[in-house]
Order: structure tokens, then C-alpha cells, then sequence
């Protein structure tokens, strides 16, 4: 596991650490196990659709249509468990991933197929897809006592002290830990992300793997949808919205390099735990409420400096090995 | 003597130990138009970037105008009147033909320290009525043709008060009206008493309009004279005329069957009726000027463009590639000419590098092996004795030289039975370029065949059993080992055969 630390990783790691102690020297009850616990369930879904955005950007691509890809296949399953409310929750669950796939694919086939450049594709579909949502609930909402009781504790199950949400965001983790790393596809997708023209060049397939990208990272943000949905009891037009900027946040923050080619699924997870820290944090020494969108917003671009800055500092470190090396 | 404009003194310029130049002597006179020829790494852009600020020089002197001078920064050197065209112009496309005259010295109203477009966009038109331009001021430079954008540029270089006129290759794009044009413009720069140093690989066109020359070869001054009192048997003579048979240490490989036959390959507008025949164990070397369509044969052949029409036999059988990977099936491997752009993958390791190819021979069913990438890279990367901290470095902090060893090892992982190198030496270091040569004998050997694209003559001569040689998209000449020389190849280059 030579990507699990690697340098940028360690020092996004280190400075979360940090942040820990700073605030529990204030307020000691951050530290208790239960907020953590919080903190893990507040992210488990944002950890997993960065983690498709990931897989996007490093092909040098973008995904603005995450948010409104959620909100759609949560509202769908939403309104099916409504009117439907003898269906299954296994079965949601594979419908909500499904929608997501087919909303992801038609991202892929335009991108790949129709060349359009995926920042313009999306910022399209991402009005399309949120438009849908109002066109299938009408501006109502479903709420809470309009759904099973099956349905809404889904993600509130726990086990061994875990909620499934939790569950299931490692599973996800260490599915695409495995795919990105171990498997062929999975190398692949670097290579295109570092070098289009080379990976060409060895015979890789790019339509494919931009086609691919999009339609895991759908996947993901459908199971995303029914767990949202299910978590808040709710399902309503604005769901999610503005999500897509936090996924892409959690790259960044987490070292995925934006003009692709380079980020790892670990750093990705540490960049949304970082970002439920910062948030449950501020609420913790109560910040006013007014000021947390600011110093939310400040302190990532702090976190990105500091790794940017210790990335140059080690790329010296590395020039001046080549030059030894000669 | 003393009209000398400038005088370029035992000029040395090292790159780490290596010498690009080694006391060279340069000397222009007003009025004249100069030639600087030699072949591609004989220090002609060295020399240029010495003398237009870019780099500093390890020894030596400039004098200008009798006094000795340093430019040690392009702005420098264009203040003392040098300007450089260059080969691809170096413009602000959708900015209009004033702005981009006047980029970085805009002329100011002198009361209120407002730009003045009105004394600008005058000065402009009288630039473009000089040149015979026939152009609105305004017009945008992404509407205009090369020619049209060279013109800007001299324009431009007039606006500075330019002494000294560098044009590297002008013509190299232009259609054959536009280069009369070119001409009929450096015959008027040069009845003012500008000095132009005029950089070509055509002898036609240095026949035509140049005064004098200078030969640059392997970094060093071989000559200048007169362009009237020689002949371009004479010029060529100095600009190869080294014994580097003996460079090449050449192994004798038994040629086999054909195993590659390609019938009247065209596409239309890049090349067009290329046939050749390449045997197992043979180097052909293909030798062109940069734009002959030496590349863009092999690209097509190896599926990264399409053909318009022609044949392509592998061991006898018609066969057809459309992408990469069919022609990696059919056993072909190409070594791209640029190995950041279309070659190295930078971002990822050494292992990751060399793997990617033949991922399907490294990985069980759809998961990586890494004990089998071990396994490949061990013995390709000692072989071609790699120089790195280990595998796992990243390709990106490796110089040059070991660059173009990984992308080496990659495609020659892939085992192929046909392997394309495009300029496998380009910018490597003399070192690394003999263990290439080396490596690439040996693999002649073990019966895989080989094409040598190369833009450097001794490469091609000292390393190929045969030498095809293309002209603005046609093949010009095809020799064996032992008819080949310098002058002929040349010839052909410059297409002077067909004429």
C-alpha cells in the first residue's frame, strides 16, 4: 500500500490532527467517541461520491451533476417507496443505483461519444436532472411519515455501534480502493488521467474509460440518493444542492491533482473527513452560524496551501536527487 | 572589415559538461544577409539564443558595433537592436495586428499617460505599407495566413528599430509565392542596412538570397565565405564531412523474410505512394527534413491515423489497423518522437510505465500482479541499465535520457517483431545516446526488425543495413548501406534529385 500515506496524504493527516486537538482544548466533549461517530455518519456520504468525482478528475475531467444525479434517484425511490410501500428495501436500494448508473451513463456517452468537454456536459445535465426532480414531485415534498418505517431507518441500522450509512461508505471505500489500485481498468484510468495522447499510444481505449468514469461516479451518487433521502427523512427539490462543489472540495483538499493524472481514494476520504471536522468543529465552540460558511471556506483554502506548499517543497527535495543522480 | 555590425568571438556554451558550443566565431556585416547552416544539435539555436539573450554564453565575446557588450536578457538584446522571427510565430492570436506590434513598448500620450491608439495605429499602417501588406491595422492575427503573420512580425522587429534581422526556417510553411514574396521583403530590409541571418536547410533558398554563410557542425566553426564563390557540393561537404562510420559500432544481423510490405500507402495533403519493404533483422532508416511525413507514415501505420488509400502486409498477409491496439497485436510497437507528449506517463512510476502496455501479461484475470510487473521491469530495466532510485520512482524526476530508456523498455516489453522508433536520440545525452544504439543493434540481432527515423544523418548511416529517403511527403531516394553517403542522402533531402 504504498499510496496509503504518500506524502501529501500524511500531511493532510497531520494537520487533521491538529485541528482535533486545537478545538478539544476548548471544548473537551469533541473528543468523545460519539461525536466522532457523528462526524463519520455527517460524511460517509460525501466521502462517497467524492469518491466518484475522484475517479472523474483524475481522468481530467469534472462531474457538476452529482448533486442533481442524487437528488433524482432519491426522489424516484422516494416517491416509489410512497406509492409502493411493499416493495423491498434491497430492491430500492438496486433501483436507486440503477437510476444513478443510467443518469451517469448519459453523462459518459456525451462526454465520450458526443465530445462535448465534461464541465459543459454536466453544468447541462445538472439543470436537466434537478429539473426532473421538480417535474416528478411537483415542488411537494415526501416527507418523513410519507415513507416506510423500513425505509427511513435503513441508514440508522446499527451494528457492532456502526449505522449500515457508515457500512457502507467502507464498502464502498474499499471496493474502489481495490478497483483504482489492484486491477487493470483501474491503472488505466491514471494513465489516461496523466497522459491522454501516450495512453493512446499503448492501446488504451479512452472512450471507454471516460464512458466508465461517469457512469461508476452515477452508481455511487444513486446509492448516495437513497441513503440521503433515508437519512433525513425527507425528499424534496432542493436536496443537494451545491453538493457537487463539496465532492469536488473533498478532491482538492484530499491532493487529487485538478488537471488529473494524479489522487488517491485514501486522500479523497481524509478531504471529507476534514470537512465534517471543520463543520462539527465550528458548531462545537460556537461559532456563529453566520460566520461558519466564511471560515469554512477559509479554512480549506488554508489546508490547500499548506499541501500545495509541502509539494513544492518536496519536488525540490526530488530535483536535487536528479541532478545528484547525473 | 570594421562594418561589422556584430561579432561573435570564441563563443563556448556547456550544458553540464557538454558542449553545445565550442568556440565558435559568427560575423555580420549591415547589409547583408548571412546563412547559419549545419545539422539539427550542430549549436545554430544555441548560437541564436546566445545572441538574442536567452542563454549566457560560458566564454567568449559579442562586440557590437566595436564595442564588447553583454545581453543577458532577451529585452536586453532586442534594445540593442536584435530581433528574432520565429519559426512558429510567437503571437497574441486574438489580438489585432497594432496590439501585438506593439506588445511590451506601447506607445504613451505624453500629457496624460493614456495609450495612444491614434500614433500607434499610424505607425502601424506606414509599417505595413513598407512590407506591401495590404491589411487593416485592425485586423485580428488568428485571420491571418503564416506569410501574413512573418510579416507581422517583421513589423514588429522594425518598430524596435531593429538592426539585426534572425529569421530561423521563414520558409518552412510558406507556399512558394509567399517565399518570393519573403525574398523580394530581406532584398529591402537589406538595401536599408539591415543585417539578416537567415537560418535553412534548403540550399535552394540560401543559394538564392543569402551573401555569406557560416557552418556550425557537432558545435564547432567550420567555415564562412562567400555564398558566389561556392557551391553547394562545397557546403554540404562541410557541414557533414566527419569519418563517423566508426562511431556506430554496427553488429551484423542475418536479414530474414519480409515481414512488413507496404504498398503505395497515401493520405492525402501528408504524403502519398509509399512502398517499402522491411526484413527481420534489418534497420531501415528513414531520413527526411523536419515536415517530409516520416512520422505521419508511421502513425498511420501503426493505426493513430487513417490512410486514405494503400496496402499493408504483415508476413504476406493484408491486414488492417484502425487503432493502436490492433497494431500491437499484429506485433508492432512505435517509440514516439516526443517522449513527454505522447510517450512517458509523468506522473506515474517507472513499473507503472513500463507495465502499461502488456498490462494484459502482468495482471491475472482483471486484478494487477505486481511480483509479474517486478519480473518485467528487472530485466528491461537493467538492460537498458535505466538509471533511478528504484521502480518506484516517478518517471517525472528522471532526466531526459532515462525518460526516453523507460519509454524504451515499455514498447520493447510489449516483445514486438516490428519496432518503429521515431528520433529514439532526439535531446539525449551522448552516454545514453551509445547505449541506445547499442541496445537497438542487439535487437536487429535477435531477428526483430527495425525503422530508424532519424533526423541525424551520422545516426542514420552508421546504424542502417538500407536508408529511405522522403521529401515533402514522397520517398526521394533509397539506398543500400554501401551506396549510401552524406551528399547523396542530402540531395534527396532537399529534394534536389527530383529536380
Amino acid at each position: 500500500m504504498r499510496n496509503l500515506f504518500r506524502k501529501r496524504e500524511f500531511s493532510l493527516f497531520i494537520f487533521i490532527l491538529f485541528i482535533i486537538f486545537g478545538v478539544s482544548l476548548r471544548t473537551p466533549s469533541f473528543l468523545y467517541v460519539n461525536n466522532f461517530v457523528d462526524i463519520l455518519n455527517d460524511t460517509a456520504i460525501l466521502s462517497m461520491v467524492a469518491i466518484g468525482q475522484l475517479m472523474i478528475i483524475v481522468t481530467g475531467g469534472i462531474d457538476l451533476s452529482v448533486g442533481s444525479s442524487l437528488a433524482l434517484s432519491g426522489m424516484s425511490v422516494a416517491l416509489l417507496n410512497q406509492y409502493h410501500p411493499g416493495i423491498p428495501i434491497f430492491m430500492i436500494i438496486l433501483i436507486s443505483i440503477a437510476i444513478g448508473l443510467l443518469l451517469g451513463s448519459i453523462n459518459g456517452l456525451l462526454v465520450s461519444q458526443a465530445k462535448i468537454p465534461p464541465i459543459i456536459t454536466t453544468l447541462g445535465t445538472m439543470s436537466i436532472y434537478r429539473g426532473l426532480v421538480f417535474v416528478l414531485c411537483k415542488g411537494t415534498w415526501v416527507s418523513a411519515h410519507e415513507m416506510t418505517e423500513v425505509f427511513r431507518s435503513f441508514p440508522r441500522r446499527s451494528f457492532l455501534g456502526l449505522s449500515s450509512l457508515i457500512y457502507m461508505s467502507l464498502l464502498i471505500i474499499i471496493l474502489f480502493l481495490i478497483f483504482l489500485n489492484l486491477t487493470r481498468t483501474g491503472r488505466e484510468i491514471y494513465g489516461v488521467g496523466g497522459n491522454k495522447i501516450a495512453s493512446q499510444y499503448v492501446g488504451i481505449n479512452l472512450k471507454k474509460i471516460n464512458y466508465l468514469v461517469f457512469t461508476l461516479c452515477g452508481g455511487i451518487t444513486g446509492l448516495a440518493g437513497f441513503l440521503w433521502v433515508a437519512r433525513y427523512a425527507a425528499a424534496q427539490s432542493e436536496t443537494a444542492i451545491g453538493f457537487e462543489l463539496q465532492t469536488i472540495a473533498a478532491c482538492v483538499i484530499g491532493g487529487v491533482s485538478i488537471t488529473g493524472g494524479s489522487g488517491t481514494i485514501i486522500g479523497v476520504v481524509l478531504g471529507a473527513f476534514f470537512m465534517g471536522i471543520v463543520y462539527n468543529a465550528l458548531t462545537m465552540i460556537h461559532v456563529s452560524p453566520f460566520w461558519q460558511m466564511a471560515i469554512q471556506g477559509f479554512i480549506i483554502l488554508f489546508a490547500i496551501i499548506i499541501n500545495t506548499v509541502m509539494d513544492k517543497r518536496n519536488q525540490q527535495l526530488m530535483l536535487r536527487k536528479r541532478s545528484f543522480n547525473e | 572589415m570594421n562594418n561589422c555590425i556584430i561579432e561573435m568571438k570564441k563563443i563556448k556554451k556547456y550544458f553540464y559538461g557538454v558542449k553545445a558550443l565550442d568556440g565558435v566565431d559568427f560575423k555580420i556585416r549591415t547589409g547583408e544577409v548571412h546563412a547559419l547552416i549545419g545539422e539539427n544539435g550542430a549549436g545554430k539555436s544555441t548560437l541564436v539564443k546566445i545572441l538574442t539573450g536567452v542563454y549566457q554564453p560560458t566564454a567568449g565575446t559579442i562586440i557590437l558595433n566595436n564595442k564588447p557588450v553583454k545581453f543577458p536578457s532577451p529585452q536586453i538584446s532586442q534594445k540593442a537592436g536584435i530581433s528574432a522571427i520565429h519559426q512558429e510565430a510567437t503571437m497574441f492570436p486574438d489580438l489585432s495586428i497594432i496590439e501585438n506590434i506593439f506588445m511590451g513598448h506601447h506607445i504613451r500620450n505624453k500629457s496624460n499617460g493614456l495609450l495612444s491608439w491614434r500614433e500607434m495605429k499610424d505607425k502601424t499602417q506606414s509599417l505595413l505599407d513598407k512590407l506591401e501588406l495590404d491589411i487593416l491595422p485592425d485586423t485580428k492575427v488568428r485571420n491571418l495566413s503564416v506569410a501574413q503573420r512573418h510579416m507581422v512580425e517583421i513589423a514588429k522587429a522594425l518598430s524596435l528599430n531593429t538592426k539585426v534581422v534572425i529569421m530561423d526556417e521563414p520558409t518552412s510553411a510558406l507556399t512558394l509565392k509567399e517565399v518570393e514574396y519573403l525574398y523580394k521583403i530581406i532584398r529591402k530590409l537589406k538595401s536599408e542596412g539591415k543585417a539578416i541571418i537567415f537560418i535553412s536547410h534548403k540550399f535552394e533558398e540560401i543559394f538564392e538570397i543569402a551573401d555569406y554563410f557560416t557552418v556550425l557542425r557537432d558545435g564547432k566553426y567550420i567555415g564562412e565565405g562567400k555564398i558566389a564563390d561556392t557551391t553547394v557540393d562545397k557546403i554540404v561537404q562541410m557541414v557533414v564531412g566527419r569519418s563517423l562510420e566508426q562511431m556506430y559500432p554496427k553488429l551484423e544481423a542475418e536479414q530474414g523474410d519480409i515481414i512488413l510490405k507496404v504498398e503505395n500507402l497515401t493520405k492525402i495533403g501528408v504524403f502519398k505512394n509509399i512502398s517499402f519493404d522491411l526484413h527481420k533483422g534489418e534497420i531501415l532508416g528513414f531520413f527526411g527534413l523536419v515536415g517530409a511525413g516520416r512520422s505521419e507514415v508511421m502513425q498511420t501505420i501503426f493505426g493513430i491515423d487513417t490512410k486514405t488509400s494503400g496496402k499493408v502486409f504483415i508476413n504476406g498477409e493484408k491486414i488492417s489497423i484502425t487503432n493502436p491496439s490492433d497494431a500491437m497485436n499484429h506485433g508492432l510497437a512505435y517509440l514516439p518522437e516526443d517522449r513527454q507528449i505522447q510517450g512517458a506517463i509523468l506522473a506515474m512510476n517507472i513499473r507503472e510505465n513500463i507495465t502499461l502496455p502488456i498490462i494484459d501479461r502482468t495482471s491475472r484475470h482483471i486484478f494487477l500482479d505486481r511480483d509479474r510487473e517486478f519480473e518485467v521491469v528487472d530485466e528491461y530495466g537493467k538492460n537498458l541499465e535505466i538509471k533511478a532510485s528504484g521502480w518506484e520512482q516517478l518517471v517525472e524526476d528522471l532526466s531526459g535520457g532515462n525518460q526516453q530508456k523507460v519509454v524504451l523498455a515499455k514498447w520493447i516489453a510489449t516483445k514486438p517483431r516490428i519496432l518503429i522508433m521515431d528520433e529514439p536520440t532526439k535531446g539525449i545525452d551522448v552516454a545514453t545516446k551509445a547505449t541506445v544504439h547499442n541496445f537497438v543493434s542487439e535487437l536487429a540481432k535477435k531477428g526483430i526488425a527495425i525503422i530508424l527515423i532519424s533526423s541525424e544523418l551520422p545516426e542514420v548511416l552508421g546504424m542502417s543495413n538500407n536508408i529511405i529517403v522522403m521529401h515533402e511527403g514522397v520517398i526521394t531516394a533509397k539506398f543500400t548501406r554501401e551506396e549510401a553517403n552524406s551528399g547523396k542522402i542530402i540531395r534527396a533531402a532537399i529534394g534536389s534529385i527530383s529536380k
